[in-house]
C-alpha cells in the first residue's frame, strides 16, 4: 500500500526487491492442480505490460486487468506509457503504447522495474519494449502481426520468432487476430470489426493466467456499449475465448495465483485511483470542507485536461467549470472567482503556467486564495506532453517578476493526491495566498488502491469572510483596512463583493501598508515586499518525518513529489541488503519544513533523486549550505528501483 | 445551492440588490485623488458613470469595476464599490470568473484600445461570442498614453509616433466591426464630451442581458488630442456624426439632408442626398435586427483615417442566450438529474473491496 508506509513494520515487510534482483517470476512452485488439470503456481508479485499500438486498446486492456486485480485484494501500481499522437501511424515504434502493472500479495511501492510478461500485440510493441524484459520471462506475441510488412517497418529483417533472438525467454506464439476473428464469425461483423476485440482476447488470456475475476469486466463492457449491445457481445465474447484459450491450450501449461494482499492493507474500504482522480476528489472535497463552491478556469493541457474531464461532471456538487479561451484566461476566470469568494482553481501543465506567471504574480499581490495545480510533464517548450517529469519544480518557486513567494505542495503517490488538495486549499484559504500543487504525469495517470476516508474525517477548511470595519482611525472613525493583516497568519481579510461598507479597491500595483491604496513610497515597498515574503515563510507545516529504524544510517536520501514509491523501493532493498539509510520525502516545498536544516546536519550525505537536472537539490544546497548530491533521469519516465538502489549504495560507498 | 433563475423576458439586472435609499453621484467618488492628465476625456467618462449609478439604483457594494492596464485603468480606485485593477490585456477574463459565479453582481469592465484590442484582444472576443453578462467600456483614443505615446491597434495607418517614426504600417480595427464580429449581443458606441449621449448609452448597457461592448471615443490631449474634433467641432459634427436611434431613419446633416440607404446592387450602405424620390429609401434602424449585418454595414461607414461619418449610438441590441444564466441552470440540472453532491458517494464510486482486520 503505497501510501500508508508510515509504520517502520510495513516499510520492512515484504520488502520489494527482496527477491532476486532481476525481476524474474518469483516464488518457487507450489504444485498445486488448477481446474483444467494444469499446474497452479503461487506467486507473491507479478508484473505485467500490454503493448501494442496506439490504436490496439491497450490502455483500456490495462485499467480492465487492473480493476479486477483491485477488486480482487491484490497491491498494486501501475505505469501507462503512450505517445502523444492519438493515432501515431500504424505499427511505428513513436506509435507503441503501453500499460504496465504490478500487483502483489503484499505492499508494493512502483509499477516495477522490469515486466515479468509482456504482452506484444505487434513487431513495432516486441521492439519497444523487449530491452525491458529479462530473460527468462513470458512474451506472449500476436503472431498475426509478424508478417513482412510489419516487421519490415520496425527494420526487422528476419522473424523474430524464427531467427532464435527470443531463445532466451519463454516465448507463447498466438495467433491473436484470428482466434479473435474466428470466435466473434457469428456476430455478423466485418473482419475489421471483429479485430478490434483482439485486446479483449488478450486480456481474458491474461486473466486465465492470473486467476483474475471476470465479472466487472464483462459488466463493464456492457455498460461502455450499452447503445450497440452486438458490440458489447462481442466484445464479452472475444475476452471469453480468450479464458478459454488459456483452459484449454497446451502451450499454457501453467497459471498462477497472487494472493490478496490481506496483511498490507489496514482494515478499511478501498477503491483503485488515479493520480488526476484523486486530485479531482480532493478539489470537491475541500470545497465541502471550506463551505465555499468549486471554481474551475481551465484551458486543455496534457496530461492535466483529466481533471477539467471529472470536475465538470460534478455540476450537482455546485461546481463550476470553465474552459476558457487561453491559459491566461482559465486562471483569470479563477482569480475572479476567488475575489468573489470561490474556492478557485486552475489546472494545467508546466506550459500553461508559464502563461499563467503574470497572473500568478497578481494573485500574489492581491493576497486571494487561488490554487494552481501543474501536471508536470517533460519540458522545455512542448516537450513529452505525454511523460514524466519533475522540471517546473524552479519554475514554480521563481518563475515570475518580483519578488513573487508562492506555497508549493507536492503529492507523492497517486492516492495522495486527494490529501495533497487538501491541504493546498487549507494553506491558499489560512493564508490567502495562491498555492502550487505541483503533480506530475506519473501520478496523474498512474493508479494504486486507496482507502475510502471516512468524510467526517476531513479537515475543516472553513474560512472567514470580512463583515465589518477592522480599524479605528486617530479621529475614532471606523473603517475597513483591505491589507490589514492577522498577526498571526499574516493573511489580509477577505472581502467579498457584496459585503456592504467593505467597498475597496485591490490591484497589482503597489499597496500602502494597512490601506491598501496606491503607494509608491519606497519604504513601504520594502516593507510589503518582506511581509508577503514573511506570511508565505511563516505557513504552518508539519516537521519532516525521516525512516531512519536503526538510527544507524550515515546518508540521507531526500525526495519530493513522485519520486516517492521508487526512493522507498530503492531504500527496502538496500536495508533487506543490510545497508543502512535514512529517507525523508518532502510534501512541502515551500516553505519547507522547520526541522529540515536540522535533519539535514545529522547526516553525513544527503542525495536526493530528482526527474530534473537537480532542483530541490539546488534549493537545498541554497537554503542550508548542505552539500546534497543530486541523482537525476529526464528520460520521461519515473525512476526503477533497482537503478535508484544501485545508486544510492554507490552513493553511500564513495 | 440552488441557482436563482430569472423568467424569460426579465432583466439579469434585477438579480442584483437594490440600494435601501437614494443615492447621489457623491456616493460613488472614492476617496482617492484623481491622477489623470488635466483635460483627460478620462475625467468627463468617470463623471458621467459616476452620475448614471445613482440611476441604477443597485446597492453599491454589489457593482464592481474591474480593469486591465492603461490609462483608462486607473478608473475601478475612483469608484467607491468594489473594483480591481488587474493586468494588461486579461480584465475580461477575471470579469467573466466574477460574473459567472456571482450572478448577484453587477460587474464593468474598464479598458482602452491596447489593453481590449492589442494584448486582450483574445479574452475580449471570447467575452463577446460566449455573452457573458458583462458592460464593457472600451475607451478609444487611439494611442498608448500611459507608455507614453505609441500607435495603437485603432491608430490610424502613417501615424507618426514615437514607435513609427516613419508612420505607422498596422491597419487599424475598428472596434465595433471586430465586436459584431465576434457574435456581441450589444455593441455601441459614445463620445467622451457628449455626457447626455454617453448616459443614454450607458442606460442601455446597463439594461442589456449578456455583454454589453460600448466603444467611447476618448481624447488623449496629451498624446493624441483632438483625435474626435472632427466629431465635436460645432460646425463640423453636424455633418461628420450619424446618431443611430432605434426604429429611426438613419439621417444626419443640417435638417437631415444625408441620410443612409442600401445599394440595391451590392447590398451595402451608402449616404446620399436626400431627395423627394430616395426619402423612402432611407434605412430605418434596427438595433433589434437578428442578423448582425446591417449593423456591420453602419459600423464600416466612417472613414478610417479622418472618423468622417461615423455612427455613434447602439448598433446592435438583441436577447440571446447569457452564458452565466446557463451556466447556474446546468447546476441546476445536474442537481435535478443526479441529486444534490453526496460526497462519501462520490468518493466510494461503484467498485470497492473491504479488508477486515
Amino acid at each position: 500500500m503505497t501510501s500508508q508506509v508510515s509504520s517502520p513494520a510495513e516499510q520492512t515487510g515484504g520488502a520489494e526487491g527482496a527477491e532476486g534482483a532481476e525481476g524474474a517470476v518469483v516464488g518457487g512452485p507450489r504444485g498445486s492442480q488448477g481446474p483444467g488439470g494444469k499446474e497452479v503456481r503461487r506467486l507473491d508479485r507479478v508484473i505485467i505490460r500490454f503493448a501494442g499500438d496506439s490504436g490496439d486498446g491497450m490502455q483500456l486492456t490495462g485499467d480492465r486487468f487492473t480493476s479486477e486485480t483491485a477488486s480482487f485484494g491484490n497491491d498494486l501500481s501501475t505505469l501507462p506509457n503512450f505517445p502523444a499522437e492519438i493515432r501515431a501511424p500504424a505499427g511505428t515504434l513513436p506509435g507503441v503504447s503501453s500499460f504496465q502493472l504490478h500487483f502483489a500479495d503484499h505492499d508494493i511501492l512502483t509499477p516495477g522495474d522490469a515486466p515479468n510478461v509482456l504482452v506484444a500485440m505487434n513487431p513495432a510493441a516486441l521492439k519497444a519494449n523487449l530491452a525491458d524484459v529479462p530473460r527468462g520471462a513470458e512474451i506472449i506475441i500476436n503472431t498475426d502481426e509478424f508478417t513482412k510488412r510489419p516487421m519490415a517497418k520496425v527494420g526487422y529483417e528476419t522473424s523474430p520468432l524464427e531467427d532464435g533472438s527470443l531463445d532466451a525467454y519463454n516465448v507463447h506464439p498466438v495467433p491473436l487476430t484470428t482466434l479473435t476473428v474466428e470466435a466473434l464469425k457469428d456476430f455478423g461483423l466485418s473482419r475489421k470489426e471483429a479485430e478490434r476485440s483482439k485486446n479483449m482476447f488478450a486480456l481474458g488470456l491474461l486473466s486465465w493466467m492470473y486467476h483474475r475475476p471476470t465479472e466487472g469486466t464483462e459488466k463493464f463492457l456492457r455498460q461502455k456499449f450499452a447503445k450497440k449491445p452486438e458490440i458489447a457481445e462481442a466484445n464479452v465474447a472475444a475476452f471469453r475465448a480468450g479464458w478459454n484459450f488459456g483452459e484449454t491450450t497446451e502451450d499454457f501449461a501453467v497459471s498462477y495465483e497472487v494472493a490478496p494482499a490481506t496483511t498490507a492493507f489496514p482494515t478499511g474500504t478501498y477503491r483503485n485511483i488515479s493520480g488526476n482522480l484523486a486530485l479531482a476528489y480532493g478539489l470537491i472535497a475541500a470545497s465541502r470542507q471550506a463551505d465555499l463552491p468549486l471554481y474551475l478556469g481551465s484551458y486543455p493541457i496534457t496530461p492535466a485536461s483529466d481533471i477539467l474531464h471529472e470536475l465538470s461532471r460534478h455540476k450537482n456538487f455546485g461546481v463550476r467549470t470553465f474552459q476558457a479561451e487561453d491559459e491566461i484566461a482559465g486562471i483569470g476566470a479563477a482569480l475572479g472567482a476567488a475575489f468573489g469568494g470561490a474556492l478557485a482553481v486552475t489546472t494545467t501543465s508546466g506550459p500553461g503556467v508559464a502563461l499563467k506567471s503574470e497572473t500568478i504574480g497578481l494573485a500574489v499581490s492581491l493576497e486571494l486564495p487561488l490554487l494552481i495545480v501543474d501536471i508536470q510533464r517533460g519540458g522545455p517548450s512542448t516537450g513529452l506532453p505525454t511523460k514524466t517529469e519533475q522540471a517546473d519544480l524552479l519554475q514554480a518557486m521563481y518563475g515570475r517578476n518580483g519578488e513573487a513567494p508562492v506555497p508549493i505542495v507536492a503529492p507523492r503517490t497517486p492516492a495522495d493526491c486527494f490529501d495533497a488538495a487538501l491541504d493546498a486549499a487549507r494553506i491558499a484559504l489560512t493564508y490567502r495566498t495562491p498555492v502550487f500543487l505541483l503533480s506530475d504525469g506519473y501520478l496523474a495517470n498512474g493508479s494504486e488502491p486507496w482507502r475510502i476516508p471516512d468524510t467526517e474525517d476531513l479537515p475543516d477548511l472553513r474560512t472567514r469572510f470580512a463583515t465589518g470595519p477592522n480599524h479605528t482611525l486617530a479621529d475614532g472613525t471606523e473603517v475597513f483596512w483591505p491589507y490589514k493583516r492577522d498577526p498571526r497568519t499574516l493573511a489580509r481579510p477577505w472581502a467579498v463583493p457584496g459585503t456592504p461598507g467593505l467597498e475597496h479597491r485591490i490591484g497589482g500595483i503597489e499597496k500602502q501598508d494597512g490601506t491598501g491604496n496606491i503607494s509608491y513610497d519606497p519604504a513601504n515597498h520594502d516593507l510589503m515586499v518582506r511581509t508577503r515574503q514573511a506570511k508565505i515563510d511563516g505557513i504552518d507545516v508539519p516537521d519532516l518525518t525521516v525512516d531512519d529504524p536503526d538510527r544507524t544510517a550515515r546518508t540521507l536520501v531526500l525526495g519530493w513529489g513522485s519520486t516517492y514509491g521508487p526512493i522507498t523501493a530503492a531504500v527496502r532493498r538496500l536495508r533487506t541488503a543490510g545497508t543502512p539509510i535514512a529517507q525523508a520525502h518532502l510534501r512541502h516545498v515551500n516553505p519547507f519544513p522547520r526541522n529540515l536544516g536540522e535533519v539535514l546536519k545529522r547526516y553525513d550525505k544527503v542525495v536526493v533523486p530528482e526527474m530534473n537536472l537537480g532542483q530541490l537539490a539546488t534549493l537545498i544546497r541554497a537554503e542550508y549550505l548542505v552539500d546534497a548530491q543530486s541523482y537525476t533521469q529526464v528520460n520521461g519516465m519515473p525512476f526503477k528501483a533497482e537503478q535508484l538502489a544501485k545508486a544510492l549504495e554507490e552513493a553511500i560507498n564513495d | 445551492m440552488t441557482e436563482v433563475t430569472v423568467p424569460d423576458g426579465s432583466r439579469l439586472l434585477s438579480l442584483v440588490p437594490k440600494a435601501e435609499g437614494r443615492q447621489s453621484m457623491k456616493d460613488f467618488k472614492s476617496d482617492q485623488e484623481v491622477r489623470w492628465c488635466p483635460g483627460c476625456g478620462d475625467y468627463a467618462v468617470l463623471a458621467a458613470v459616476q452620475g448614471f449609478m445613482p440611476e441604477l439604483g443597485l446597492a453599491k457594494e454589489n457593482i464592481v469595476f474591474v480593469s486591465g492596464i492603461g490609462c483608462s485603468s486607473r478608473f475601478p480606485y475612483y469608484m467607491n464599490t468594489y473594483g480591481m485593477h488587474s493586468i494588461h490585456g486579461r480584465a475580461p477574463a477575471i470579469a467573466t470568473g466574477l460574473a459567472t459565479s456571482r450572478r448577484d453582481l453587477s460587474v464593468w469592465v474598464v479598458t482602452g484600445d491596447g489593453d481590449a484590442l492589442s494584448i486582450g484582444g483574445n479574452h475580449l472576443i471570447h467575452a463577446l461570442r460566449r455573452n457573458v453578462n458583462l458592460k464593457i467600456l472600451l475607451f478609444n483614443n487611439r494611442i498608448y498614453g500611459l507608455t507614453k505615446g505609441q500607435y495603437s491597434p485603432t491608430s490610424e495607418v502613417g501615424k507618426i509616433t514615437k514607435s513609427t517614426p516613419m508612420g505607422s504600417l498596422d491597419a487599424p480595427f475598428n472596434p465595433v466591426s471586430l465586436a459584431l464580429g465576434a457574435e456581441a449581443s450589444f455593441v455601441a458606441r459614445t463620445v467622451d464630451s457628449d455626457r447626455k449621449h454617453l448616459t443614454e448609452v450607458l442606460r442601455a448597457a446597463a439594461d442589456h442581458n449578456g455583454t454589453a461592448l460600448v466603444e467611447i471615443y476618448q481624447n488623449c490631449n496629451i498624446f493624441n488630442d483632438g483625435a474626435f474634433e472632427v466629431l465635436k467641432d460645432q460646425e463640423r459634427a453636424q455633418e461628420a456624426v450619424i446618431r443611430l436611434e432605434h426604429g429611426r431613419p438613419i439621417r444626419f446633416g443640417a435638417d437631415g439632408h444625408k441620410g443612409v440607404v442600401r445599394d440595391p446592387a451590392t447590398g451595402d450602405l451608402q449616404v446620399v442626398e436626400v431627395t423627394a424620390e430616395n426619402e423612402a429609401r432611407i434605412l430605418v434602424h434596427d438595433a433589434r435586427a437578428a442578423s448582425p449585418t446591417t449593423a456591420f454595414a453602419l459600423s464600416r461607414l466612417a472613414d478610417p483615417d479622418t472618423l468622417f461619418q461615423t455612427p455613434i449610438g447602439v448598433f446592435r441590441s438583441v436577447e440571446r442566450p447569457v452564458y452565466d444564466t446557463q451556466m447556474a441552470e446546468q447546476l441546476n440540472a445536474a442537481v435535478e438529474q443526479n441529486g444534490k453532491g453526496d460526497l462519501a458517494a462520490l468518493l466510494a464510486g461503484n467498485d470497492t473491496w473491504t479488508v477486515v482486520g
